[in-house]
């Protein structure tokens, strides 16, 4: 039995990293536990503490019992500390100390570093649960609604598992960050959430899908490079929470998709031929494609914000401390410590788009930013699939890495979705073509009526192709219990 | 081997390229391509360690081929092909050998699809090849010492390893030593006694009900297995003949001996988790007598509004022989009355000879009340609802 496989489930804390045989972190989690339920109860989802939710749980770290499903009221769900098992031997794969046996304890010079990671990683955990509370009221299904309490639970083990780490490794410190990862509210005015995008409102569901697409899959990426460290348990921490991630991505992937096969079927079935004719769209109760791809254009670039400026020193340091690798770094075929490379950045210089060779250590924000872009493309492509499917020569698209930012190199310039400059001006007077205005915020709101009947879906919205956990159509995911 | 074979697949319409599956693969079968992630027919060898990790569900397609799909076959796919109408071999095991007990096991119906509410079984974790092992943890007699049925009520705790099972599963164990002709012996399957979650809830654990057969190797060698011995167990097995997941289920549930096992781990299930549902589970159970009645203590703990029992004894001293089909009969009305409920979901576990009785009994029932049996049979038997395990 390899070390770690081992589940504990007595006690509070489901784990496999021998809680019992550490008094005083267990201690310092138990003792941290009952500000988590309140925070659950105040700030997870609102009205639905009592249901009972068909829900997937991590009992274990082996691939073939990882996890099960059963109906579970979410403030007894069990979010346990599980970490993928050791790999033996494991070596730092990347940056100055790179062949040294990886970390099993924080490395002093690098202690703050560590700890700023892992508290903004942890941040993003708890604040999306915030942002999504109130969805629950407006859910198109109870499928629907039992994949956004999936998504919430284990954002919120998430939080556990980022909050273990603190509490283990970073003294008294970690437990001033723990607190504070519980004191935090997204979109605050005082105290707010670390990353912008993590404080922005998800009012209907297409946000929310666009959300879980968009900016889970940014989650993804940087738990991919922290599943990459030097540091062990978080690199171990990371590779399971990708596990959990996945199914992140498949509720915003197929979410969206799904918004787009019922539009095409129902322009199909009143015979739409334009679909750019958005009042003929709307008037079927649908969301039109063009307002799709506005709410595409504004995820997508707050979203890029996360990935911080390509040029940053951070990175490079992060990187060459052996700290955070880079989108799956063990497939890289190169030196693993970019001293001599170059990587190329594209940067907005004299009026005009150019790319620049800059040091490759440098510009690691920047390539995971594109490997994140390559990432999201393959969803499109899919989304465009059904489009195409159904005979309509409309196709979706990523707008260009410039529009709409306010970090990086294109912060101080507004383009539109190509990417051709505009003034202030016309920014101001184009900006609705590009960006959602109030008029397709209330169209959505409009539409955001609960479904609560067994195997029904609202008008807007196509059914799932196979059920969660292979349940049929009209398979009871919620037991709501008001 | 088969003739023909079963081939994994992924579905590239429902698949999201989270590249979950291929870093799963322990064996390297899983590639993509810019197009679709797919499975090399020729690597797989059905270990299943990617399907639960899958979230779509787009891992999780069999087909049976004559031909395999080659990989530029499935990179080109925008969609699976239309599945082969031929998939009449069993989908309860990927195992040859397991696959035609349960084949047997069920051929009196063909093949019967799952109730439709039932949970998502997980078969083939382990193999001869590679066995879970499990450890014994209660080994005790269930008929009373003085009749010669011996019939155990065998415990076997898996302690770390998963191994996930629903009720009504079967699990494989090969006997330890070789066969008078040298070879391995034959894997044998027995039915899950325990529900999902163990003998306790919470406890990585299963039960067996084995009786001991004059001469038979396999369950000799159970029923003297000692507290503490270990056990290498192949499975689980069985993608059919599971519990539907559903409280509104009437669950009319008929036996002898150790066909009992399955409907005990049902009983459980439900008690566990809605013992005041709306659907209730009828228990029509032959033995020869009391004493030689599997469970007969715990049954009569079972309160009624869970489980109406009928406990029919074939060598009662001072009383006339009566079998199952004979009970049924004198409760035609009730089960008549069950039979025309939409919810009603039927299992047979025992001897063949059980199915010819019993499948008397409705056939009269039916007719006495106005039914076709045969007609019912089938819309019950399509529909997931019919459900029978005979050896």
């Amino acid at each position: 039995m390899p070390d770690g496989m081992n589940i504990n489930y007595d006690g509070l804390i489901p784990n496999n990293v021998d809680l019992n045989a550490d008094l005083r972190v267990r201690k310092a989690l138990e003792t941290w536990h009952p500000g988590y339920i309140d925070w659950w109860k105040d700030m997870g989802p609102e009205g639905f503490q009592e249901s009972l939710v068909y829900l997937r749980t991590a009992i274990g770290v082996d691939p073939k019992g990882w996890a099960k499903f059963d109906y579970v009221k979410m403030p007894e769900y069990k979010w346990g500390i599980l970490l993928a098992p050791a790999v033996e031997g494991r070596t730092i794969p990347f940056g100055k100390h790179k062949g040294e046996p990886a970390w099993q304890e924080v490395p002093g010079e690098y202690r703050a570093m560590l700890r700023r990671l892992i508290t903004v990683q942890g941040d993003t955990e708890p604040a999306s649960v915030e942002q999504q509370r109130h969805l629950g009221a407006t859910a198109p299904s109870l499928y629907d609604l039992r994949n956004l309490f999936q998504v919430n639970v284990e954002e919120g083990r998430h939080l556990w598992a980022m909050v273990y780490l603190l509490h283990k490794y970073f003294g008294n410190d970690g437990r001033e960050e723990a607190e504070e990862l519980l004191a935090r509210r997204s979109g605050h005015k005082d105290t707010p959430r670390m990353l912008g995008a993590f404080n922005e409102a998800t009012p209907d569901w297409l946000s929310f899908f666009m959300f879980t697409f968009f900016t889970d899959r940014d989650g993804k990426m940087q738990l991919e490079a922290l599943a990459q460290s030097g540091f062990d348990p978080l690199s171990r921490t990371c590779r399971f929470m990708l596990t959990e991630e996945a199914h992140h991505m498949f509720v915003g992937d197929s979410g969206v998709q799904r918004v787009v096969e019922r539009t095409v079927e129902a322009m199909k079935a009143a015979g739409i031929t334009d679909p750019n004719d958005i009042a003929a769209v709307r008037a079927l109760g649908v969301i039109d494609l063009p307002t799709i791809q506005k709410k595409m254009n504004l995820h997508f670039s707050l979203t890029l914000d996360l990935f911080g400026n390509e040029i940053s020193t951070n990175a490079a340091n992060a990187f060459n401390a052996g700290i955070k690798g880079r989108y799956r770094e063990d497939k890289l075929e190169d030196d693993h410590s970019l001293i001599d490379a170059t990587y190329p950045v594209l940067r907005y210089v004299d009026g005009k788009f150019v790319e620049e060779p800059v040091p490759a250590l440098s510009a690691l924000n920047l390539r995971l930013r594109n490997d994140y872009v390559q990432d999201c493309n393959s969803g499109v492509t899919r989304w465009n699939r059904v489009i195409e499917k159904a005979g309509y020569d409309f196709r979706l698209a990523l707008p260009h890495v410039a529009f709409n930012r306010a970090i990086g190199e294109f912060s101080s310039i507004h383009t539109d979705i190509a990417g051709n400059v505009l003034s202030d001006a016309e920014w101001q007077a184009r900006k609705g073509e590009f960006l959602p205005d109030d008029a397709d915020a209330q169209y959505i709101t409009s539409l955001m009526v609960p479904v609560t009947e067994n195997g029904k879906y609202a008008g807007w919205i196509a059914a799932p192709k196979v059920g969660i956990d292979n349940k049929p159509g009209d398979f009871e995911y919620v037991q709501i219990v008001q | 081997m088969n003739a023909v074979s079963k081939q994994h697949l992924i579905d590239p319409e429902i698949c999201i390229r989270c590249n979950t599956c291929e870093a799963t693969c322990p064996i390297g079968a899983i590639t993509h391509d810019a197009n679709n992630y797919v499975v090399d027919a020729s690597i797989c060898n059905f270990c299943m360690d990617c399907v639960s990790p899958c979230p779509t569900g787009s891992i999780d397609n069999w087909f049976v081929v004559n031909q395999p799909f080659s990989l530029e076959d499935q990179f080109s796919w925008l969609e699976l092909p239309p599945k082969p109408a031929e998939i009449a071999t069993s989908t309860d095991a990927l195992d040859d050998e397991a696959a035609a007990l349960l084949d047997d096991a069920h051929k009196t119906v063909g093949h019967v699809p799952a109730p439709a509410s039932a949970a998502k079984p997980r078969i083939n974790l382990f193999n001869r090849a590679n066995p879970a092992v499990a450890k014994v943890t209660g080994n005790l007699r269930l008929t009373a010492e003085h009749t010669e049925t011996d019939v155990r009520h065998i415990i076997l705790d898996f302690g770390t390893v998963a191994f996930p099972v629903l009720e009504g599963q079967s699990i494989g164990v090969v006997p330890p030593g070789l066969a008078t002709n040298g070879t391995p012996h034959a894997m044998r399957l027995y039915s899950i006694a325990s529900p999902r979650d163990g003998e306790r809830p919470n406890t990585n654990n299963l039960s067996l009900t084995v009786k001991r057969v004059e001469n038979g190797i396999a369950s000799n060698w159970l029923c003297d297995l000692k507290l503490g011995e270990t056990v290498q167990v192949i499975g689980p097995f069985g993608a059919t003949f599971l519990m539907p997941d559903d409280q509104d289920a009437d669950i009319l549930m008929i036996c002898t001996g150790t066909g009992a096992a399955p409907f005990r781990g049902f009983t459980e299930r439900r008690r566990r988790t809605a013992p005041h549902a709306r659907g209730k589970l009828h228990l029509y159970f032959g033995a020869r007598t009391p004493e030689e009645l599997p469970y007969f203590g715990p049954l009569q703990r079972l309160p009624k509004t869970l489980l109406t029992q009928e406990l029919v004894y074939s060598r009662l001293p001072g009383a006339q022989k009566e079998y199952v089909q004979d009970r049924m009969r004198a409760k035609g009305p009730e089960i008549a009355a069950l039979l025309q409920s939409e919810t009603l979901h039927v299992y047979m576990c025992g001897l063949k000879g059980l199915e010819t009785g019993a499948e008397a009994a409705f056939t009269d029932i039916a007719a006495a009340h106005g039914m076709d049996w045969a007609g019912l049979r089938e819309r019950l038997r399509s529909t997931g609802r019919y459900h029978v395990e005979t050896y």
